[in-house]
C-alpha cells in the first residue's frame, strides 16, 4: 500500500482535530480534539519514518506520546478543578482573561 | 607693614564669628567685645595710614596676598588685598564711623533683647566692607559687595517681629541684586576682554580694548554702583531701609555701604575713562538721582525718610562727580568722606530724637526740642550746617568743588550739569532747614502714642551724645582740613588722577551762587514752616508734593512695568507651556492611548479565538516558508 495514503489520513485527522478544538466549546472534547491533531502528527512521523527508511520519526512518535500523557494529567486536572468551581465545563465561560 | 591688611578684615570679622557663634553666655559682654572688634580694625587703619604717610607720595601702595582662591590654568583668582590711598581713605571713614557707631548703638539698643546679635552683624557688616576696598581683584571685590548687602538685609530686617522691617528687607536685597547682575556680568567680560581681573593688570591693558567692550563694561559697572548705592532706576529700596534700627541707617544706609557704587566707579576710572560715552550715563543717573532725592527729601514727614532722600540725593552728587571724569574723581571722594561724617551724624541725631520721643517718627509730632535735647541740637544743627553747605563747614567745601568741577566739563553739558548741582544744592537747603525746624524749632506738637504714653523727651545717655560730638567735629572741620593747601586733592591724585578743566565761570561766581541758591532755600522753608505754626495733620498739598510723599510714584513704576510686566510674561509663558509644550505631549499620550483601546478589543478573553488566531498565524507562516522556498 502506498504509505503517501497515510499522510493524507493524518491530514484529514489534524484538520478534524483542528476544526473541533476551534469550533466546539465543551472542554473535554476541545481535550479530545488536541490529542486526535497529536495523534495525527504521530502517524505523519511514522509514515514519514517508513518512507524515508529510517526510524527517527518512530523515536519522536515516542516522545509524543509520553508528552501527551504528561499533557492529559495536567490538562484534565485543570479541567476538573475548572468544573468544579464553575459548574460548567464550557471554555466559554471561562473568559476572565480580558479587560 | 602689609601683613597687617588682612587683621583689618579678619578683627570685625572674627568679631562676628564670636558674637554670633557665642549663643546667650555673650549676652552680657557682647556690645563690649563688638566694639573692641571694631576699634581694633581702626587702630590697625591707624597704624597703617601713619606707616602711609611716612612714605613718598608714589610709594604708598601696600599689597599682601594670603592664598590662591581658584587655581585653574587661566583663571587665576587671589584671595589678595591692596592699600593705596583710595582704600585707605575708606578704612579710616569705614572703621572710624562704624566704631563711634558701635558705641552709640550700646546705648541706642540697651533694651533689645537681642543686642548681641546685632552687634554681631554690625561686625560682619564691617569686615565685608572693608573686603569690598582692599581687595585687588573684582571677584574679591564681588564677595565683600555681597557681605555688605547680606549684612545689610539682616540690619534692615533686625526687627523682624515688624512685617515692615521683614518687607524692606527683603525689597532691599531683591533690587540689590539686579545691581549685583551687573557686576557680574562685568566681571565676566571683564576677564573675556582682558583675560584677568585683578585691578593692576586690567588697568594697565585698558589701551587694548576697543570702546565698545569698555562702555559695556561700564553701563554694568554703572547698574552694580545704581543698585548698591540707591540711584536711579534702582532707588526704591533705600527709603524703605530706614525700617532698620536707626545707628544701621547712619553706618550703611548714609556713611558707608550705600556709597560703595561710588567707590566703584572712582576705583575703575581707568576703564570708565575709556568709555565716555558711559560716563555721559553716570553724570546723567547722578544728576536724574540728585534731583529725585531731593525732590522726595522734601516732601516726608518721617524724619529718617527725609534724611534717606537727602542721602540719595548727596550719592547724585558723588556720581555725577564720578562721572566728569578725572576732573571729579577726587572731589566725588572728598564728598563722600565729608557726607560720612555729617550724614552719619544727622541720622544719629535723628535716632538720638527719636529715643526721646517714644520711637515716634513723624516730624509733625516734634518741634521745640531744642529746649529739651540741647546736645543733640548742637550736634544735629552742626551736621545740618555742613551738608547745605554753609560757608566754613565741610559741606560747602566738598559740594563747591563738585558743583565747580561740573561747570568744568565744558559746554552744554558742563551749564546743564553745573545748574542741575546748584539747583540741587538749593533744594537741599530747603529740606533741610524744614527737618530741622519742624525738629527743633516752633510749638510742642507732641501727642500721645497709642498706647497712651505721652512722650517725655530727654537727652540721650553720654554713649549715644559722644560719637554725635565727635561726629559734629568732623563736619565741621573735615571740610576745611582736606581743603587747606589742596590736602586731599595731594593725597588722592597718584590713584585717581587729576585735571583742573576749564570752566567758564570763575571759582567766585560759583560759590557766590552757591550762597544765593543757600540762602533762597533756606528762606523759603523758613517763610513756609518757621514763620507760621505748622499743622500736626499734614495738609493735601500740592500735585508735587503728593507724588513727592508717594516717592514719585517709583514703586507705582515698578508695580505697573515690572511686577504687572512680570505676571504678564509668566501667564503668557504658563499659557505657552499649557497650550504648546503640554499639547504635544498629552496629543501623543492619547493617540498611543486611543489606539491601544482599540487594539485591547482583541483580547476577548475566549481561548477558541486566541486559538483561531494561533492557528491563522501558523498558516501564515507556513504558507510563507513554502512560498520562499518555491522562489
Amino acid at each position: 500500500m502506498n504509505p503517501v495514503n497515510y499522510l493524507y489520513l493524518a491530514a484529514l485527522l489534524f484538520t478534524i482535530g483542528a476544526s473541533g478544538v476551534l469550533i466546539r466549546k465543551n472542554a473535554i472534547v476541545l481535550f479530545m480534539c488536541v490529542e486526535l491533531m497529536l495523534n495525527a502528527c504521530n502517524l505523519a512521523f511514522v509514515a514519514f519514518s517508513r518512507m524515508h527508511g529510517n526510524l527517527d520519526g518512530q523515536i519522536i512518535a515516542f516522545f509524543t506520546m509520553v508528552v501527551a500523557a504528561a499533557e492529559v494529567v495536567v490538562g484534565l486536572a485543570i479541567i476538573v478543578s475548572l468544573f468544579r468551581t464553575r459548574h460548567s465545563a464550557s471554555v466559554d465561560d471561562a473568559s476572565l482573561m480580558k479587560l | 607693614m602689609e601683613n597687617l591688611i588682612a587683621l583689618l578684615i579678619a578683627a570685625p570679622l572674627l568679631g562676628a564669628a564670636v558674637l554670633l557663634c557665642g549663643g546667650r553666655r555673650l549676652d552680657k559682654a557682647g556690645h563690649w567685645l563688638g566694639t573692641l572688634f571694631a576699634a581694633a580694625s581702626f587702630g590697625i587703619g591707624v597704624a597703617l595710614f601713619t606707616d602711609m604717610l611716612g612714605r613718598a607720595a608714589d610709594d604708598r601702595t601696600l599689597s599682601q596676598k594670603l592664598y590662591t582662591w581658584i587655581p585653574v590654568e587661566g583663571f587665576q583668582a587671589d584671595v589678595a588685598f591692596q592699600l593705596d590711598q583710595l582704600s585707605m581713605t575708606f578704612v579710616l571713614l569705614i572703621s572710624g564711623v562704624g566704631t563711634l557707631i558701635h558705641v552709640y548703638s550700646i546705648g541706642y539698643m540697651e533694651h533689645d533683647e537681642r543686642r548681641r546679635r546685632f552687634f554681631g552683624y554690625l561686625n560682619l557688616f564691617l569686615a565685608a566692607m572693608l573686603l569690598l576696598v582692599l581687595a585687588d581683584n573684582y571677584l574679591l571685590l564681588y564677595v565683600g559687595w555681597e557681605g555688605v548687602g547680606l549684612a545689610s538685609y539682616l540690619l534692615i530686617g533686625f526687627w523682624q517681629h515688624k512685617s515692615s522691617a521683614a518687607t524692606a528687607a527683603k525689597k532691599a536685597f531683591l533690587v540689590n541684586r539686579v545691581g549685583d547682575m551687573g557686576l557680574s556680568i562685568a566681571i565676566m567680560l571683564l576677564f573675556t576682554t582682558f583675560g584677568t581681573f585683578a585691578f593692576g593688570p586690567v588697568f594697565a591693558s585698558v589701551g587694548n580694548a576697543t570702546e565698545g567692550k569698555l562702555t559695556a563694561i561700564a553701563l554694568m559697572l554703572l547698574l552694580a554702583a545704581c543698585g548698591k548705592s540707591a540711584q536711579v532706576p534702582l532707588q526704591s529700596w533705600l527709603g524703605d531701609a530706614m525700617e532698620g534700627p536707626t545707628p544701621v541707617s547712619a553706618l550703611i544706609h548714609a556713611a558707608t555701604m550705600v556709597t560703595a557704587g561710588v567707590y566703584l566707579i572712582v576705583r575703575s576710572a581707568a576703564v570708565f575713562n575709556g568709555a565716555p560715552d558711559a560716563q555721559l550715563v553716570v553724570t546723567v543717573v547722578g544728576a536724574v538721582t540728585l534731583l529725585f532725592g531731593a525732590i522726595v527729601g522734601c516732601a516726608k514727614d518721617d524724619i529718617k525718610k527725609a534724611l534717606a532722600g537727602s542721602t540719595m540725593s548727596q550719592i547724585g552728587y558723588m556720581i555725577l562727580a564720578a562721572g566728569l571724569g578725572p576732573i571729579g574723581y577726587v572731589f566725588a571722594i572728598m564728598h563722600l568722606v565729608t557726607h560720612g561724617f555729617f550724614k552719619a551724624g544727622l541720622f544719629l541725631g535723628a535716632g538720638s530724637v527719636m529715643h526721646g520721643m517714644n520711637d515716634e517718627v513723624d516730624m509733625r509730632k516734634y518741634g521745640a526740642l531744642r529746649k529739651f535735647m540741647p546736645v543733640t541740637f548742637v550736634t544735629f544743627g552742626l551736621g545740618y550746617l555742613a551738608i547745605i553747605g554753609f560757608p566754613g563747614l565741610s559741606g560747602f567745601f566738598s559740594k563747591d568743588m563738585i558743583i565747580e568741577a561740573a561747570f568744568a566739563k565744558g559746554g552744554t553739558q558742563g551749564w546743564i550739569l553745573g545748574g542741575v548741582t546748584l539747583l540741587g544744592a538749593g533744594i537741599t537747603a530747603f529740606y533741610m532747614t524744614r527737618v530741622m525746624l519742624l525738629t527743633f524749632f516752633g510749638e510742642k506738637r507732641w501727642q500721645p502714642d497709642a498706647a497712651g504714653h505721652e512722650p517725655h523727651p530727654h537727652e540721650s545717655p553720654k554713649s549715644m551724645t559722644v560719637p554725635m560730638v565727635i561726629l559734629a567735629f568732623g563736619s565741621v572741620f573735615a571740610g576745611a582740613f582736606f581743603e587747606i593747601g589742596e590736602r586731599f586733592l595731594k593725597w588722592l591724585e597718584p590713584v585717581t588722577g587729576y585735571e583742573h578743566g576749564n570752566s567758564p565761570v570763575s571759582a567766585m561766581a560759583v560759590t557766590a551762587s552757591t550762597m544765593v541758591v543757600l540762602v533762597v532755600g533756606v528762606g523759603i522753608a523758613w517763610s513756609m514752616y518757621g514763620r507760621r505754626p505748622v499743622p500736626v495733620l499734614a495738609p493735601r498739598g500740592s500735585l508735587l508734593t503728593r507724588a513727592a510723599r508717594r516717592d514719585l510714584f517709583q514703586d507705582d513704576f515698578n508695580h505697573v512695568v515690572l511686577v504687572r510686566g512680570g505676571e504678564h510674561l509668566t501667564r503668557s509663558l504658563v499659557y505657552v507651556d499649557h497650550s504648546l509644550v503640554d499639547g504635544v505631549v498629552n496629543g501623543t499620550a492619547a493617540s498611543v492611548g486611543g489606539l491601544s483601546g482599540r487594539l485591547r478589543k482583541l483580547q476577548n478573553g475566549y481561548a477558541r479565538s486566541y486559538a483561531v488566531s494561533m492557528f491563522g498565524g501558523t498558516a501564515i507562516l507556513i504558507a510563507a516558508t513554502l512560498l520562499m522556498r518555491a522562489v
